[in-house]
């Protein structure tokens, strides 16, 4: 529809002249303007929240150690000696020694590559599947809307853990990226949802029929004015649900049916001193603080995140 | 509001459909019965085949899956491999994982109310700020992790209460795992409650019933409260789904014979009916439970009618 788009061009540059000191509707969130943008004030108030520097700094340190978990350790977690088996902390080895006599601290610390790529993968995969599903869903409405939401709901109606247990242990699978796929197929629902009702209230806003009173095509509404301003809550929900999935696929390993060995991963070891609380309390206790402490890191950043997007609660 | 309920049972028709077939077909189209029967020995061709031909495994996949759903309908959830009817199983298990998960809901939504009641109305003071910490800790500890820690120190090192779960599932023994299996729902209800009550206790409608000159107790126990409640029954409703998905861990850990140690057995054998039945019911639980919870909405909220 050449018609369609043309008056868009003309307008657009005109709407911006016009207006100069307000930022344009038909311009998007100016950055220069005056008055700050959602993204602008989000930020003012992060720097401020004590807990996003916690959060951020302890984040940055699990991704740089799994990107080179040989910063910490130079012993390797497969360099395992029975002579040492369930040993406890001593001397160049602060955590002591598991069942088989591998160095726990160098264990724990190669296990943060396993739970930091499974979260931050998964997360991305499911926010792109999401957004797109609840995205094309809530701006469509309508037919569209109705057969998205129900595809939706299919996959919604199966528990992460469940669905998990199932698929997993008949393919027999193990790797990151079959868990990765797996939880991403099963939790995309979760933020298609949101995401749907984001753009929803996006679309009823006055900016963006303005937008299309203008002659705004399709793209570019949903580019311009709609994304912009319904990803905020999208972010929240995805940064609170990457800590669950780091948590979800520890739970997945420590059935036995998430990661397998070779691959380190904090479930896995956490599996396996299970069994041997009463007698070696530190094989559980270091795996599991630093997993405990991982979630609680990404948990936070969602929290400080929402705090910074949502202005109902200021 | 007829009109509606039917209209909510006849969307949940498709998604029911989908669901079951989604889970029949990633058990039976990418695992291999009749191999998972043999375990490691390589299957005798012939006596394959004919397990096969006996088990219809192999017709389309479609036609499976119908007769599957027919005999359901029938009551018949098909026979374990070892021969116990799946419906047997069922009969043993389920009682006693929605006993766990009956203490688990109690405890998640008195607690877990009461905590975000109590923060929400003192927002921003000290007790706030120690639920929210809290609330933190636990969502960030994983359930396999409190499971073990509060059975060696609740159960074998203070003794306090036992730790594990007898073959009779009393009632005061499931209160230890259910404290665990409710922990993280626990904590998102609470926070959901706090924002609730914390955002609604500016809203004009309190300032009104205050202004009338009620007692507190009818402002917040009344007015308050309802108003607050509903999406935390929204996240309740949902919830009950996961909470009998999560037991599997907790099961696990206390040695309870429920759905989730049936289910566990059936994967571990790859024993696909039973896997396929036992999913299968606790994805239709959850599926009421969500029809439920949309219907509770034009109970709880008058602004919302349903022509």
């Amino acid at each position: 529809m050449p018609e369609m788009t043309e008056p868009v061009a003309a307008a657009a540059p005109q709407g911006a002249a016009g207006t100069d000191p307000q930022p344009g509707p038909a311009n998007g969130p100016d950055k220069q303007a005056k008055p700050r943008s959602l993204w602008g004030d989000a930020w003012r108030d992060l720097r401020r929240n004590p807990i996003f520097y916690i959060s951020a700094v302890l984040i940055l340190f699990l991704i740089v150690i799994s990107l080179w978990p040989s910063l910490l350790t130079s012993t390797s977690p497969y360099a395992c000696d029975l002579a040492h088996s369930k040993q406890g902390p001593s001397a160049g080895h602060p955590f002591g020694f598991n069942t088989q006599g591998c160095d726990v601290y160098a264990r724990t610390v190669y296990g943060a590559r396993a739970s930091v790529t499974v979260g931050i993968c998964t997360t991305v995969l499911a926010a792109v599947i999401g957004c797109l599903f609840g995205g094309l869903a809530g701006f469509f409405g309508g037919w569209w809307d109705s057969l998205l939401s129900r595809i939706g709901d299919i996959f919604f109606g199966i528990p992460i853990l469940l669905g998990g247990i199932v698929f997993l242990s008949v393919i027999r699978g193990g790797s990151v990226f079959t868990v990765v796929l797996l939880m991403a197929i099963l939790g995309w629902p979760q933020i298609a949802r949101i995401a749907r009702s984001a753009v929803i209230t996006a679309k009823q806003q006055d900016y963006v029929q303005a937008a299309r009173a203008l002659g705004a095509g399709t793209p570019r509404m949903l580019l311009r004015h709609i994304a912009p301003n319904a990803l905020a809550p999208v972010i929240v929900v995805a940064t609170i649900a990457l800590g669950t999935y780091i948590s979800l696929e520890a739970t997945l390993s420590f059935l036995g049916v998430g990661l397998k060995p070779p691959t380190v991963s904090w479930g896995i070891d956490i599996s396996s001193a299970a069994t041997e609380i009463r007698n070696a309390p530190h094989m559980l206790l270091y795996p599991a603080g630093a997993l405990s402490l991982t979630v609680l890191a990404f948990i936070m950043l969602g929290d400080a995140v929402r705090d910074a997007l949502d202005p109902k609660l200021r | 509001m007829g009109r509606y309920v039917i209209r909510r049972l006849l969307q949940m028709v498709p998604v029911f459909i989908g669901t079951t077939f989604l889970i029949f077909v990633m058990v039976y189209a990418l695992g291999d019965p009749v191999a998972a029967m043999f375990g490691d020995r390589t299957p005798d061709p012939a006596t394959a085949a004919q397990i096969r031909e006996s088990l219809h495994l192999n017709d389309p996949l479609w036609s499976q899956y119908l007769q599957y759903m027919a005999g359901i309908f029938q009551g018949d959830f098909g026979t374990a491999f070892n021969g116990t009817p799946v419906a047997e199983l069922m009969g043993s298990a389920f009682p006693n994982t929605v006993k766990l998960t009956l203490v688990a809901f109690a405890i998640e939504v008195v607690v877990g109310v009461g905590l975000g009641v109590v923060a929400g109305l003192r927002r921003g003071r000290f007790v706030d700020t120690g639920v929210l910490v809290f609330t933190l800790l636990v969502i960030s500890i994983p359930t396999f992790v409190t499971g073990y820690l509060l059975q060696y120190f609740v159960g074998v090192k203070l003794g306090w209460a036992a730790p594990a779960v007898s073959v009779d599932v009393r009632l005061d023994e499931l209160i230890l795992p259910g404290i665990v299996l409710a922990g993280v729902s626990l904590a998102y209800v609470a926070r959901l409650t706090r924002t609730s009550i914390a955002e609604n206790i500016r809203s004009d409608y309190i300032r009104t019933a205050t202004a009338k000159g009620l007692p507190r107790r009818r402002v917040v126990g009344v007015h308050l409260l309802r108003n607050s409640l509903i999406p935390v029954i929204t996240f309740l409703g949902t919830d009950i789904g996961a909470l009998m998905g999560g037991a599997i861990v907790t099961e696990r850990i206390f040695n309870i014979q429920g759905v989730g140690y049936q289910l566990y057995q059936g994967i571990l054998r790859q024993n696909s009916p039973t896997v396929v039945g036992f999913v299968t019911i606790l994805v239709v639980v959850f599926l009421a439970a969500n029809l439920i919870v949309d219907l509770l909405y034009a109970v709880l909220d008058p602004r919302i009618r349903y022509a």
